[in-house]
């Protein structure tokens, strides 16, 4: 049976991983690929790592990164940051990366999306989606499109911008809720559900798991195929084989390595 | 031992590449067809899109190449269903190693296609299997499938039983990503490169 999935994300600067509640506090949690290293041994089932600094210097270091991240696990990993074109794609699939994850530029350029899977196949290709609902001008309450690290709002709404997504060749979803991301108090169940229930390709949902019952939530009622989260895991605050054991014996499909 | 993995216009080989260097097993990434037939080994890597990927095989000769080899040939991903003898992606003619049909995964209300994650294999009947345990978990991406047949040796169950792995002669294909299934996909991997 197809499991659910748990993914550890990876915040990575200059080779190392950093989480914080917001960015400019980091916090170190340590080595990048260490840690993968560790996840992957746990039984993660797959790794997201993110290059947050994404500047023009920063981008070989990451490179090279993945390239080590590679060498060292043997389970799929995700990688963004600052992805903007077929040739930054080329770079970090060749290194190694099993898939990239593109945010502020498929918004700024959807194209880009059927660009990419059209050179590169649609499983490599994940559309990472942050959203955030806010009051319109007419007071009601939407799901908007953010970028920027979910600072600054689009026109996008954010179901049908995620159904275009998928038209345009994403192979995977990755729903980020800016509402719940670093609360601790669940993932956003209404909207990863709709989505994933209007969506015909996985759905990752992350922001705002802080204990093992909102992963068990995230994979019921919000119908999610994957669940995300980094601070949790990188403080232990749940440990990866507890959390799959857990699951299981709630009925889940996982994959046990153990 | 000599070992080639064979070069062809396919996606992302590197993590394939990667993996066997975990093994500590030399490999030569090549398209000469004398390379290839001196090799012990050959694995024919698969990312992409089936017609496509066909039409530069055969611009190449290695439509004719691949199914002549004595040696074991590992064929994972779309390089298994290349093996086939027709895919229904893009309605495609293959080598037909295997006497089998890839289709597309039907339709079905609330069931994603592809078939992208963690699934557990069954009813192992083959070499590369050897000592892993019941139900082992593997890592799939893809659309399209070979049914189970004659020269099925692994099941994997999504929407409906289809072929995890097929078995022919000296070849042998996996429709999983062996690179990318954790201590599971190594052991595959290192059963048919040691043995």
């Amino acid at each position: 049976m197809l499991t659910k999935r748990i993914i550890p994300c990876l915040d990575v600067k200059d080779g190392r991983t950093v989480k914080g509640v917001n960015f400019v506090n980091l916090r170190d949690a340590g080595d990048a690929v260490e840690l993968g290293a560790l996840y992957a041994a746990q039984g993660a089932d797959e790794l997201v790592y993110l290059d947050i600094a994404a500047t023009v210097e920063g981008r070989s270091t990451f490179i090279d990164l993945v390239r080590r991240v590679a060498h060292t696990i043997n389970i799929p990993f995700t990688v963004g940051g600052g992805i903007s074109s077929i040739a930054d794609v080329s770079a970090l699939l060749h290194a190694g990366a099993d898939k990239v994850s593109i945010n502020s530029s498929a918004v700024r350029n959807p194209d880009l999306i059927n660009e990419l899977a059209l050179e590169f196949g649609s499983q490599c290709i994940v559309v990472a989606i942050d959203t955030r609902c806010v009051e319109t001008s007419a007071g009601v309450f939407e799901h908007i499109v953010h970028t920027h690290g979910g600072r600054k709002p689009t026109e996008l709404r954010t179901i049908p911008w995620a159904k275009e997504v998928e038209e345009r060749g994403a192979g995977e979803l990755l729903l980020t809720s800016m509402d719940t991301d670093g609360t601790k108090n669940g993932f956003a169940l209404e909207l990863t559900s709709t989505i994933s229930a209007n969506a015909n390709i996985p759905v990752i949902a992350s922001g705002g798991a802080g204990n093992m019952e909102h992963f068990y939530d995230v994979f019921t009622e919000g119908k999610a195929d994957a669940g995300l989260a980094a601070s949790i895991f990188h403080f232990r605050e749940i440990d990866i084989p507890d959390l799959k054991q857990y699951l299981q014996n709630k009925a889940l499909p996982m994959r046990m390595t153990k | 031992m000599k070992t080639v993995i064979i070069k062809y216009n396919a996606g992302n080989v590197q993590s394939v590449m990667y993996a066997l260097d975990r093994i500590g097993v030399d490999y030569l990434y090549t398209d000469d067809e004398a390379e290839i037939r001196s090799a012990d080994k050959v694995i024919f890597p698969g990312v992409g899109e089936a017609s496509t990927t066909m039409h530069y095989l055969r611009e190449k000769g290695l439509d004719k190449i691949i199914p002549s080899l004595k040696q074991p040939v590992l064929g994972t991903c779309v390089g298994m269903q290349l093996m086939c003898r027709f895919s229904e992606e893009n309605n495609t003619t293959c080598m037909g190693i295997f006497d089998v049909d890839v289709k597309r995964f039907p339709a079905t209300p609330g069931i994603k296609v592809p078939h992208m994650g963690w699934n557990n294999i069954t009813n192992y009947k083959s070499d590369l299997t050897k000592g892993l345990i019941d139900n082992a978990y593997v890592y799939f991406v893809h659309s399209y499938a070979a049914p189970v047949c004659e020269y099925t040796v692994a099941t994997c169950d999504y929407i409906s039983p289809f072929s995890a792995m097929l078995h022919k002669d000296n070849f042998h294909a996996a429709q999983f990503h062996c690179e990318i299934s954790g201590d599971v996909g190594q052991k595959i991997l290192e059963n048919f490169l040691k043995r």
